[in-house]
């Protein structure tokens, strides 16, 4: 615990070495820095870890950051158990990330830069998760919105890479502008920005109402509101959402890290620290639960027809990302801390999985030109199809655990909005089955359909590659097993470990059922997992004319789906094309054309007409200077002379 | 009650005034030099007047040795028969008539004005017992003795920098 | 005895004649002359002032100013044949280098 200092800055050292010797020195060595540094920092943690499991918990400022008046902010850590799991997935995911890019990046020609930005990366998410005040979440949480842009647009030199940067750091701003006054307000209320008096004092402000805009509204709803707004950009939650598919452009590295495991999940982690905050508001709860099922079933919908292998997964992202909002609108965030932490590891080993089967298919991502990738490549598919068992809810497996405490806490909590949520998260529950088993099996089973030359380079991934995907695959296998639910623990001895040990900063919500229901959710939603798994096996395995028909039969449908309910054209439509037109026309064509530019070149213009002229006084005559000098004593003395007269 | 006093001043200060408009309107540099010669042994003469030897002397030795000399040299390195045959004055020399006509005027009307201060210790009948020399020494190595160094530094510089200014540059090319 | 007046109207004289011929003279050794005509005008006042006054302040600053002057005839006297050996001429209206 003493040294939990190092878990956020070995990082940040391994980033400033990169960066500053990266290209001249280390060059391809770069990611020996990066690697200790991290694997340094995951040690530390799982210290760290270890210290908070026997019950010790921190709270320290370190240093002053402002002080202005009454408004002080340090930096300061705070660590309890919500942060040592998240610095855990963290660093875990961080680490093994950054040596499958060991593998993926090699011979790039920004090796060393890919390595610092990693780093810088690993670098704010941690700061953000060990924030103990606002200011400093903020500080993390806008680092690595900076580091997303940075690697989304890591092929700058590739249109549409810089593009999805440049639009997931402008969607992001959105969102983050209402975090932002969310602090505003809170600071305004509590005067301060730490946690901990925050919290304190949010039971006693329940009541109050704030003039927002020139609205009462109720404190905490605002606050809350506003709070989500900012988890809503980061998290890609609707209608945020538009940044993380386009921002699978980076490298698929980054995509596992970034937009999958750990960046995404800081909105959950938000909502799950503001928790009581949140806690004190209903309406805030039920926005946040209707939002979550609303974004996990309409990206699961997109995800069943589009063809790009790493969109499929982004809109699963969205939709797991749904999925915890899900949990933690109806009051159960441990639920949706657990299905986080179960979360990053099944889906980091999709992201490297499907970045190993890019790495042979010479960048493909069409999955319609993959198949029978299984002779290939067995480890991919292996590790892949228990991290696709896992998402899809298959019983043991981490995202079973997960899944189905969130179902059952939706279905049995006090939310008044729980029982259609449940409904909701149930039908994503097939629907993702249904998706991740569509790609496993037009990817790994079947006929190939690619190119003699795509056929005849097909390998397997090197060992830098495949050995982070196996580890990841314990993971994705063992991580649940933290959370076993009571109704089967009780039978096998094994209590839910990581509800007791959530309860201190999460509180417990109890689920109000009997045995026989929570049976039935638990039930209900295993059959339905098989059932899109035995769906997508009866479609693209045995009926393969079955999908192109339906295509035709529902093609209305399958258009809106596959232009992913033209959100992105209506954006453009009512956001984007308008500010084009009035920067266009009315900044560029006026203000900028007629008013700046005038004052610009005409200020100087009017400077160079009064020198052109003034420059006439300057004849270079000794003479000249000398008279003017000598009439300036003459003055002088004149006054002094008629001052004492 | 004599007069003598006054017409030594009178005598002096017409020859200096006299002195000094022919320095600056002679057309022929060899000939201001000399004219300047005179007008210093005569201000050397008038400061013997206020009982102040020691500037006297360094006045004949200083000005009318060594910089006067140093200017003769300067003035016949030059070309006078072109300088015989140019335009003593500028163009424009009544503005400069003007300013220095101003000048003085406006000095004079302050000198209607003029209060002395309160006298100081040194009273002639001192100076006259010591010396002038020697009381001039005492003040100069006591109460300024840095300045004093100062000078001799700056001395120095300007042996140094006339040197380096005056020397013909060797051309590389 | 003669008044202080006296010796200071003679030293205005002197300044004004000198910035006269500073103003007024083509040759920039006449110039330079008249800058130590001015000088010495400056002298003959505080010589005065001294004897007047009864204190010898006066005559320590005509001390460092006889200093300065030579040193400043040495410098000036070294740039004035540097001009001379690059521009051939003495007069000063016929440089303008500084113009505008």
């Amino acid at each position: 615990m003493e040294n939990y200092l190092l878990i956020p800055f070995l990082p940040f050292a391994a980033f400033l070495i990169n960066i500053l010797f990266g290209r001249a020195v280390l060059k391809e060595k770069a990611h020996w820095v990066s690697i200790l540094a991290v694997a340094g920092s995951w040690v530390v943690a799982v210290m760290t870890l270890r210290d908070v499991l026997a019950g010790k918990t921190l709270n320290e400022n370190v240093y002053t950051w402002i002080l202005a008046g009454d408004f002080k902010v340090s930096v300061g850590f705070l660590i309890d158990q919500l942060t040592a799991i998240m610095l855990i997935v963290v660093t875990t995911c961080s680490t093994l990330i950054h040596i499958y890019s060991v593998g993926y990046m090699h011979g790039d020609n920004g090796y060393y830069r890919f390595f610092s930005y990693l780093s810088l990366f690993t670098f704010c998410m941690l700061m953000l998760v060990m924030a103990n005040n606002f200011l400093q979440l903020y500080f993390g949480w806008e680092g690595v919105g900076l580091c997303s842009y940075f690697l989304i647009g890591y092929y700058f030199d590739k249109k549409s890479a810089s593009d999805a940067g440049k639009k997931a750091f402008i969607v992001n701003r959105f969102g983050d502008f209402g975090f932002g006054l969310g602090i505003f307000v809170i600071f305004l209320n509590f005067g301060t920005t730490y946690y901990a008096p925050v919290f304190a004092q949010a039971g006693s402000l329940a009541a109050k109402s704030y003039n927002f805009l020139g609205f009462d509204v109720h404190l905490m709803t605002l606050i809350s509101l506003l709070l989500f707004c900012g988890s809503i950009g980061k998290s890609a939650q609707m209608p945020l959402h538009v940044w993380l598919p386009d921002a699978m452009e980076g490298p698929t590295p980054v995509s596992a890290l970034i937009h999958a495991a750990t960046m995404v999940t800081a909105g959950v982690f938000l909502v799950a620290r503001c928790n009581p905050i949140f806690s004190q508001s209903e309406t805030a709860l039920v926005v946040v639960a209707l939002t979550g099922a609303i974004t996990s079933l309409f990206a699961a919908t997109i995800a069943l027809v589009q063809n790009d292998l790493k969109r499929i997964i982004a809109y699963s992202t969205v939709s797991q990302l749904g999925y915890m909002f899900l949990a933690c609108g109806v009051g159960a965030y441990t639920a949706g801390v657990f299905h986080l932490y179960t979360h990053a590891f099944f889906k980091a080993l999709l992201f490297l999985c499907a970045g190993s089967v890019m790495h042979a298919m010479g960048g493909e991502l069409d999955i319609q030109k993959m198949g029978g990738l299984r002779k290939y490549m067995p480890v991919t598919y292996v590790t892949m199809l228990i991290a696709s068992l896992s998402i899809a809810g298959f019983p043991g497996l981490a995202g079973f655990f997960s899944k189905d405490e969130i179902l059952w806490m939706a279905y049995s909590g006090s939310s008044p909005v729980g029982k259609i949520v449940w409904a909701s998260g149930t039908l994503v529950a097939f629907l993702t089955a249904f998706y991740s088993f569509r790609l496993i099996f037009l990817t790994f089973h079947g006929k190939f359909r690619g190119t003699h030359e795509q056929e005849h380079h097909l390998h397997e991934s090197p060992k830098a590659m495949t050995i982070p995907l196996m580890l990841l695959c314990v993971g994705a296998v063992a991580a649940g097993w933290v959370g076993i639910p009571a109704l089967i623990g009780e039978n096998i001895g094994i209590h839910n470990g990581i509800a007791e040990f959530m309860k201190p900063v999460l509180g417990h919500a109890e689920g109000h059922g009997t045995h026989g229901e929570e049976l039935i959710v638990m039930a209900v939603s295993v059959v339905v997992g098989f059932a899109g798994i035995g769906l997508a096996w009866f479609m693209y395995m045995l009926r393969p004319d079955i999908p192109g028909k339906l295509t035709a039969q529902f093609s209305g449908v399958h258009k809106v789906l596959y232009n992913k309910y033209y959100v992105d054209e209506l954006y453009s439509a009512v956001i984007i094309r308008p500010t084009i037109w009035t920067a266009k026309n009315i900044l560029i064509g006026v203000t900028d054309a007629k008013v700046i530019e005038a004052i610009v070149n005409g200020v100087p213009a009017a400077i160079g007409g009064v020198s052109r002229q003034l420059r006439k006084i300057q004849t270079g005559l000794m003479h000249h200077y000398a008279t003017i000098m000598a009439m300036g004593i003459f003055i002088i003395a004149a006054l002094m002379l008629m001052r004492s007269w | 009650m004599s007069m003598l006093p006054q017409m030594f001043f009178g005598y002096f200060a017409s020859a200096i005034v006299v002195l000094s408009l022919l320095v600056i309107t002679r057309k022929n540099p060899v000939h201001s030099v000399m004219w300047m010669l005179l007008l210093f042994f005569h201000i050397a003469s008038m400061y013997l007047f206020l009982n102040a030897e020691f500037i006297a002397a360094i006045q004949v030795i200083v000005y009318a040795g060594a910089i006067l000399v140093l200017f003769l040299f300067v003035v016949l390195l030059l070309n006078l028969k072109e300088e015989l045959q140019a335009d003593r004055f500028i163009g424009t020399w009544p503005a400069g008539l003007l300013v220095s006509a101003a000048i003085f005027v406006s000095l004079a009307a302050a000198l209607q004005k003029f209060v002395p201060g309160p006298k100081g210790n040194f009273t002639i009948d001192l100076i006259q017992r010591v010396t002038h020399t020697k009381v001039l020494g005492q003040v100069l190595y006591t109460e300024y003795l840095f300045p004093f160094e100062i000078a001799s530094l700056v001395l120095l510089i300007a042996v140094i920098g006339a040197i380096v200014l005056a020397k013909k540059r060797m051309r590389s090319h | 005895m003669v008044p202080l007046n006296w010796y200071l109207l003679l030293s205005a004289a002197v300044f004004s004649i000198g910035v006269f011929g500073f103003l007024t003279r083509r040759n920039i050794i006449i110039m330079f002359m008249s800058i130590e005509l001015m000088l010495n005008a400056v002298n003959i006042s505080l010589v005065a002032f001294s004897h007047y006054l009864q204190d010898l302040r006066g005559q320590i600053l005509v001390f460092f100013i006889i200093t300065v002057a030579a040193a400043e005839a040495s410098i000036g006297l070294a740039i004035i044949i540097a001009l001379f050996r690059n521009k051939n001429t003495v007069h000063v209206d016929e440089m303008h280098e500084m113009k505008g």
